[in-house]
């Protein structure tokens, strides 16, 4: 079967499922059959949000352990929490800046070593890209395109079926229109550090 | 224009399953619709409110289940196509009504969305919706994907008309919220008013008239396992002999686990999506082709069982298997690798183990419970009741956001089972053990079933408060209006009813409204309230912070900061209040400003005053 498996994990409110939407509709351009499942808790915000999306052969919209082709972590935390989802052919594209739950940052919990477990996951995956989303995306005008970063990142590693070209195409078209000229920086600077990285 | 409202032909969109679901009942012709709100179905009803508003499709938030279901009764008695939406508990609301539905019919159509939420995602239980199938003798339809819930909310409208009967339309979180590429059909006209054609010793159900009607709901029950047995809802495909009957979601983990082991021609696959009544016809002929049989379904054994006898009924001996040991589990949601496992298991054939990463020695990551929002005035009134009462109180509570009150620090709530017990429990509670109880409802759970309870409580004399936590919304399920929501801005020409009036109306003596987000005048307010004996109320009224922000005169808060030169670290903000907009670093405790609302709460119980209002303007 030709299928490709992503999944994204990302804390309530960080866009992961414009990203999946997008990703979505860029498929539907490019004539891929596309199946997405989007999970999250009870809480409006500050919970973990999963979303998978499963690109070409098949009809399941489920990802189960060990059957991601890419892990996309929008939280450093979120993505080790998911890294079970990844095989040893699996890539990992991550965001480095923390957001520490609310138990954390009140001193109730501890937030892990994220650049030592990181570590640990790039030797069990075929390769691991990590790097501060947060700051590319403040630096194309707003820390809410971070997700557009991620999926420029993800766009480079030709892991998914799918052309730079055509995503720009959806941004461009489905984004909120005050926000695609930051969106488009946002991917086109992902995809910079993704090439440095790769 | 609502992009469900697209009428390009052939058109390919990716859509929510919800979404998908709506469009489906759009080109049936669907003229009238009710929901009560309750994920995983909230979409569905969010797509018929939007579109109701530049359309003459006509939609309503009903109080509960039921009456979202009378409604609908009512307009398909008159001929209108209706659909009632809600979440599984939800059926068990309006069940009452429907079992006796199912006697008098329907002359349009009516179908019921049942959205069941195994893994409870988001609800209390993870009942098995099928049964109400066997329950009612009415049919159920079960999609597998995102497009087939199209196709077959469509279909349910067909079904509905043929039958004269409602028909349920069951659902699980993965269809719901997952997205898939949906091809665009016709659509059909909208039909939105109709007439009622006066038949009372066909619709009226007395004993004389349930006799004669049960005997026909009967005669449809057979007519509906007639078509489930030319249904082409009820898929065959492959010809080998071990076979596997499967439904919903579990149908499409067997056909990816299957293609994957690339064993196609060893199984046959029959996918029920007309599951009730099941189709024993087709279920006969399957089993007579295959050696061995496994049931794929999430939840209860319902097919299984059906299988079985119908296998004993045929005279059949084969080994059939579902639920059990080293096989399928009653609990939770599936998945690929555990539907390849037990497949491969079970007949013995080799399949390719998924070898996840081994994540052994990584670090334990905190969880992210969900939590009360910053500036939530549910977390004002508990933190004022834990203030007055601390453990020496019961705490029964009710279904929204405000059941996270149980978490620590407030760790307020001792039991919840269903909408509206709260109120009622209280009483046994209270006549069980002379403890002071104070229970806990949300603005429209109180609707939804809060009342008959506190009518009880008036009327048999109990001693309790009751806490009605309004925030002028629905909050948890989206914001959606209730019958005591001031909806003027959205200009939806409804009457808001007031809680005080009801509350009074049913004869609570004592009633007190407070805004929750001034302290001490609720705590004074909570001490008047519990020490009253028999039935009090007390009103904790704030808008949803999150709500608020959306309404035209929603207010704007200026966010506070930490004064670190005040502070003496007594930390009360964080054991009392623990608000998410709280951080602490290098042992200073401070307060997010993107994260925090003004609400003051804990400016108001900072020992210091070192909790002060940021100067700057807020962009």
């Amino acid at each position: 079967m030709n299928v490709t498996k992503i999944m994204i994990v990302a804390v309530g409110g960080q866009g992961n499922i414009l990203a999946a939407r997008v990703i979505g509709e860029a498929a539907v351009e490019a004539g891929i059959d596309v199946r997405m499942s989007e999970f999250h808790g009870m809480a409006q915000r500050g919970g973990v949000v999963e979303s998978m999306v499963l690109l070409g052969d098949g009809i399941s919209s489920a990802i189960s352990d060990g059957e991601a082709d890419v892990l996309v972590g929008f939280e450093p935390s979120e993505a080790i929490r998911a890294a079970i989802k990844c095989n040893s052919r699996s890539w990992v594209i991550t965001n480095t800046r923390p957001v520490p739950p609310f138990t954390v940052a009140l001193g109730q919990d501890e937030y892990p070593d994220i650049q030592a477990t990181l570590d640990k996951i790039a030797q069990r995956v075929e390769k691991l890209i990590a790097f501060d989303a947060t700051e590319l995306a403040l630096k194309a005008g707003s820390a809410m395109s971070m997700n557009m970063v991620l999926l420029g990142a993800l766009a480079r590693t030709g892991k998914i079926p799918l052309e730079p070209d055509l995503f720009r195409k959806v941004i461009r078209e489905k984004t909120k229109k005050a926000f695609v000229e930051t969106n488009l920086k946002a991917f086109d600077l992902g995809m910079e550090a993704a090439s440095k990285a790769m | 224009m609502h992009p469900l409202l697209e009428d390009k032909l052939g058109k390919k969109m990716v859509m929510l399953g919800n979404e998908a679901i709506a469009r489906g009942a759009l080109e049936a012709g669907v003229a009238f619709t009710s929901a009560y709100p309750g994920t995983p179905s909230s979409e569905i009803a969010l797509q018929f409110f939007q579109i109701s508003q530049e359309t003459d499709l006509y939609f309503e938030y009903s109080a509960n289940e039921k009456v979202a279901l009378e409604i609908s009764a009512g307009a398909a008695q008159c001929g209108l196509k209706t659909m009632v939406t809600m979440k599984h508990v939800g059926v068990n609301v309006a069940s009452d009504a429907l079992m006796t539905l199912a006697y008098t019919g329907v002359k349009g159509a009516l179908v019921l969305v049942s959205a069941d939420d195994p893994f409870m995602f988001s609800s209390q239980n993870e009942q098995d919706n099928r049964y109400y199938g066997k329950l009612s003798a009415l049919p159920i339809l079960e999609p597998s994907t995102v497009h087939e819930a199209k196709e077959m909310a469509k279909y349910a409208f067909e079904l509905s008309h043929e039958l004269q009967e409602p028909v349920i339309l069951r659902t699980t979180t993965r269809i719901n919220h997952s997205s898939g590429v949906v091809t665009l059909g016709p659509m059909a006209e909208r039909i939105t008013k109709g007439k009622f054609k006066k038949d009372p010793f066909n619709l009226v159900c007395v004993p004389a008239v349930s006799r004669k009607l049960h005997a026909k709901l009967l005669e449809n029950y057979e007519k509906a396992r007639a078509i489930g047995n030319q249904s082409e809802w009820n898929l065959l495909e492959g010809q080998g002999s071990f076979g596997i009957i499967c439904n919903g979601v579990s149908y499409t983990y067997v056909k990816d686990v299957l293609q994957e082991m690339d064993a196609p021609d060893k199984f046959r696959i029959l996918r029920i999506g007309l599951s009730h009544p099941l189709p024993d016809q087709i279920i006969t002929d399957f089993l007579k082709q295959c050696e061995k049989v496994l049931v794929v379904e999430e939840g209860e054994p319902y097919m299984e069982e059906g299988v079985k006898a119908i296998a004993q009924e045929a005279g059949l001996t084969l080994p059939i298997a579902g639920k059990g040991e080293n096989l399928f589990s009653r609990l939770y949601e599936y998945n690929p690798v555990m539907v390849k496992k037990v497949i491969g298991t079970y007949f013995g054939v080799p399949y390719q183990d998924t070898k996840p990463i081994d994540v052994s020695d990584l670090p334990e990551i905190p969880q992210r419970p969900p939590n009360l929002c910053p500036g939530c005035p549910h977390r004002a009134t508990y933190v004022a009741v834990r203030e007055v009462l601390g453990d020496n109180a019961i705490y029964p509570t009710d279904i929204g956001c405000y059941t996270l009150g149980l978490l620590p620090p407030l760790r307020m709530g001792d039991f919840l089972i269903a909408m509206g017990a709260s109120v009622g429990t209280a009483g046994g509670f209270a006549r069980a053990t002379d403890d002071k109880v104070v229970a806990f409802i949300g603005d429209s759970t109180f609707f939804h079933s809060g009342i008959p309870p506190l009518v009880n409580a008036v009327y048999n004399n109990h001693n309790f408060t009751l806490i009605i936590l309004d925030n002028g919304t629905t909050a948890m399920t989206g914001h959606q209006p209730h019958p005591g929501a001031e909806v003027s801005h959205i200009n939806l020409p409804l009457n808001p009813v007031s809680i005080e009036e009801v509350v009074k109306g049913i004869g609570v003596k004592k009633v007190v409204t407070v805004n929750p987000l001034r302290f001490k005048k609720t705590v004074e307010a909570i001490k008047e309230v519990t020490s009253y004996e028999g039935v009090s109320v007390l009103i904790a009224r704030a808008y949803c912070p999150l709500f608020e922000r959306t309404l035209p005169h929603g207010k704007k808060w200026r966010p506070f900061y930490v004064d670190l030169k005040k502070c003496k670290k007594h930390r009360v903000c964080i054991t009392k209040i623990a608000c998410p907009a709280f951080y602490i670093e290098n042992d200073n405790v401070y307060i997010d400003e993107t994260r925090c609302t003004g609400c003051m709460l804990c400016a108001q119980l900072c020992p210091e005053n070192a909790i002060l209002p940021l100067k700057k303007e807020v962009a």
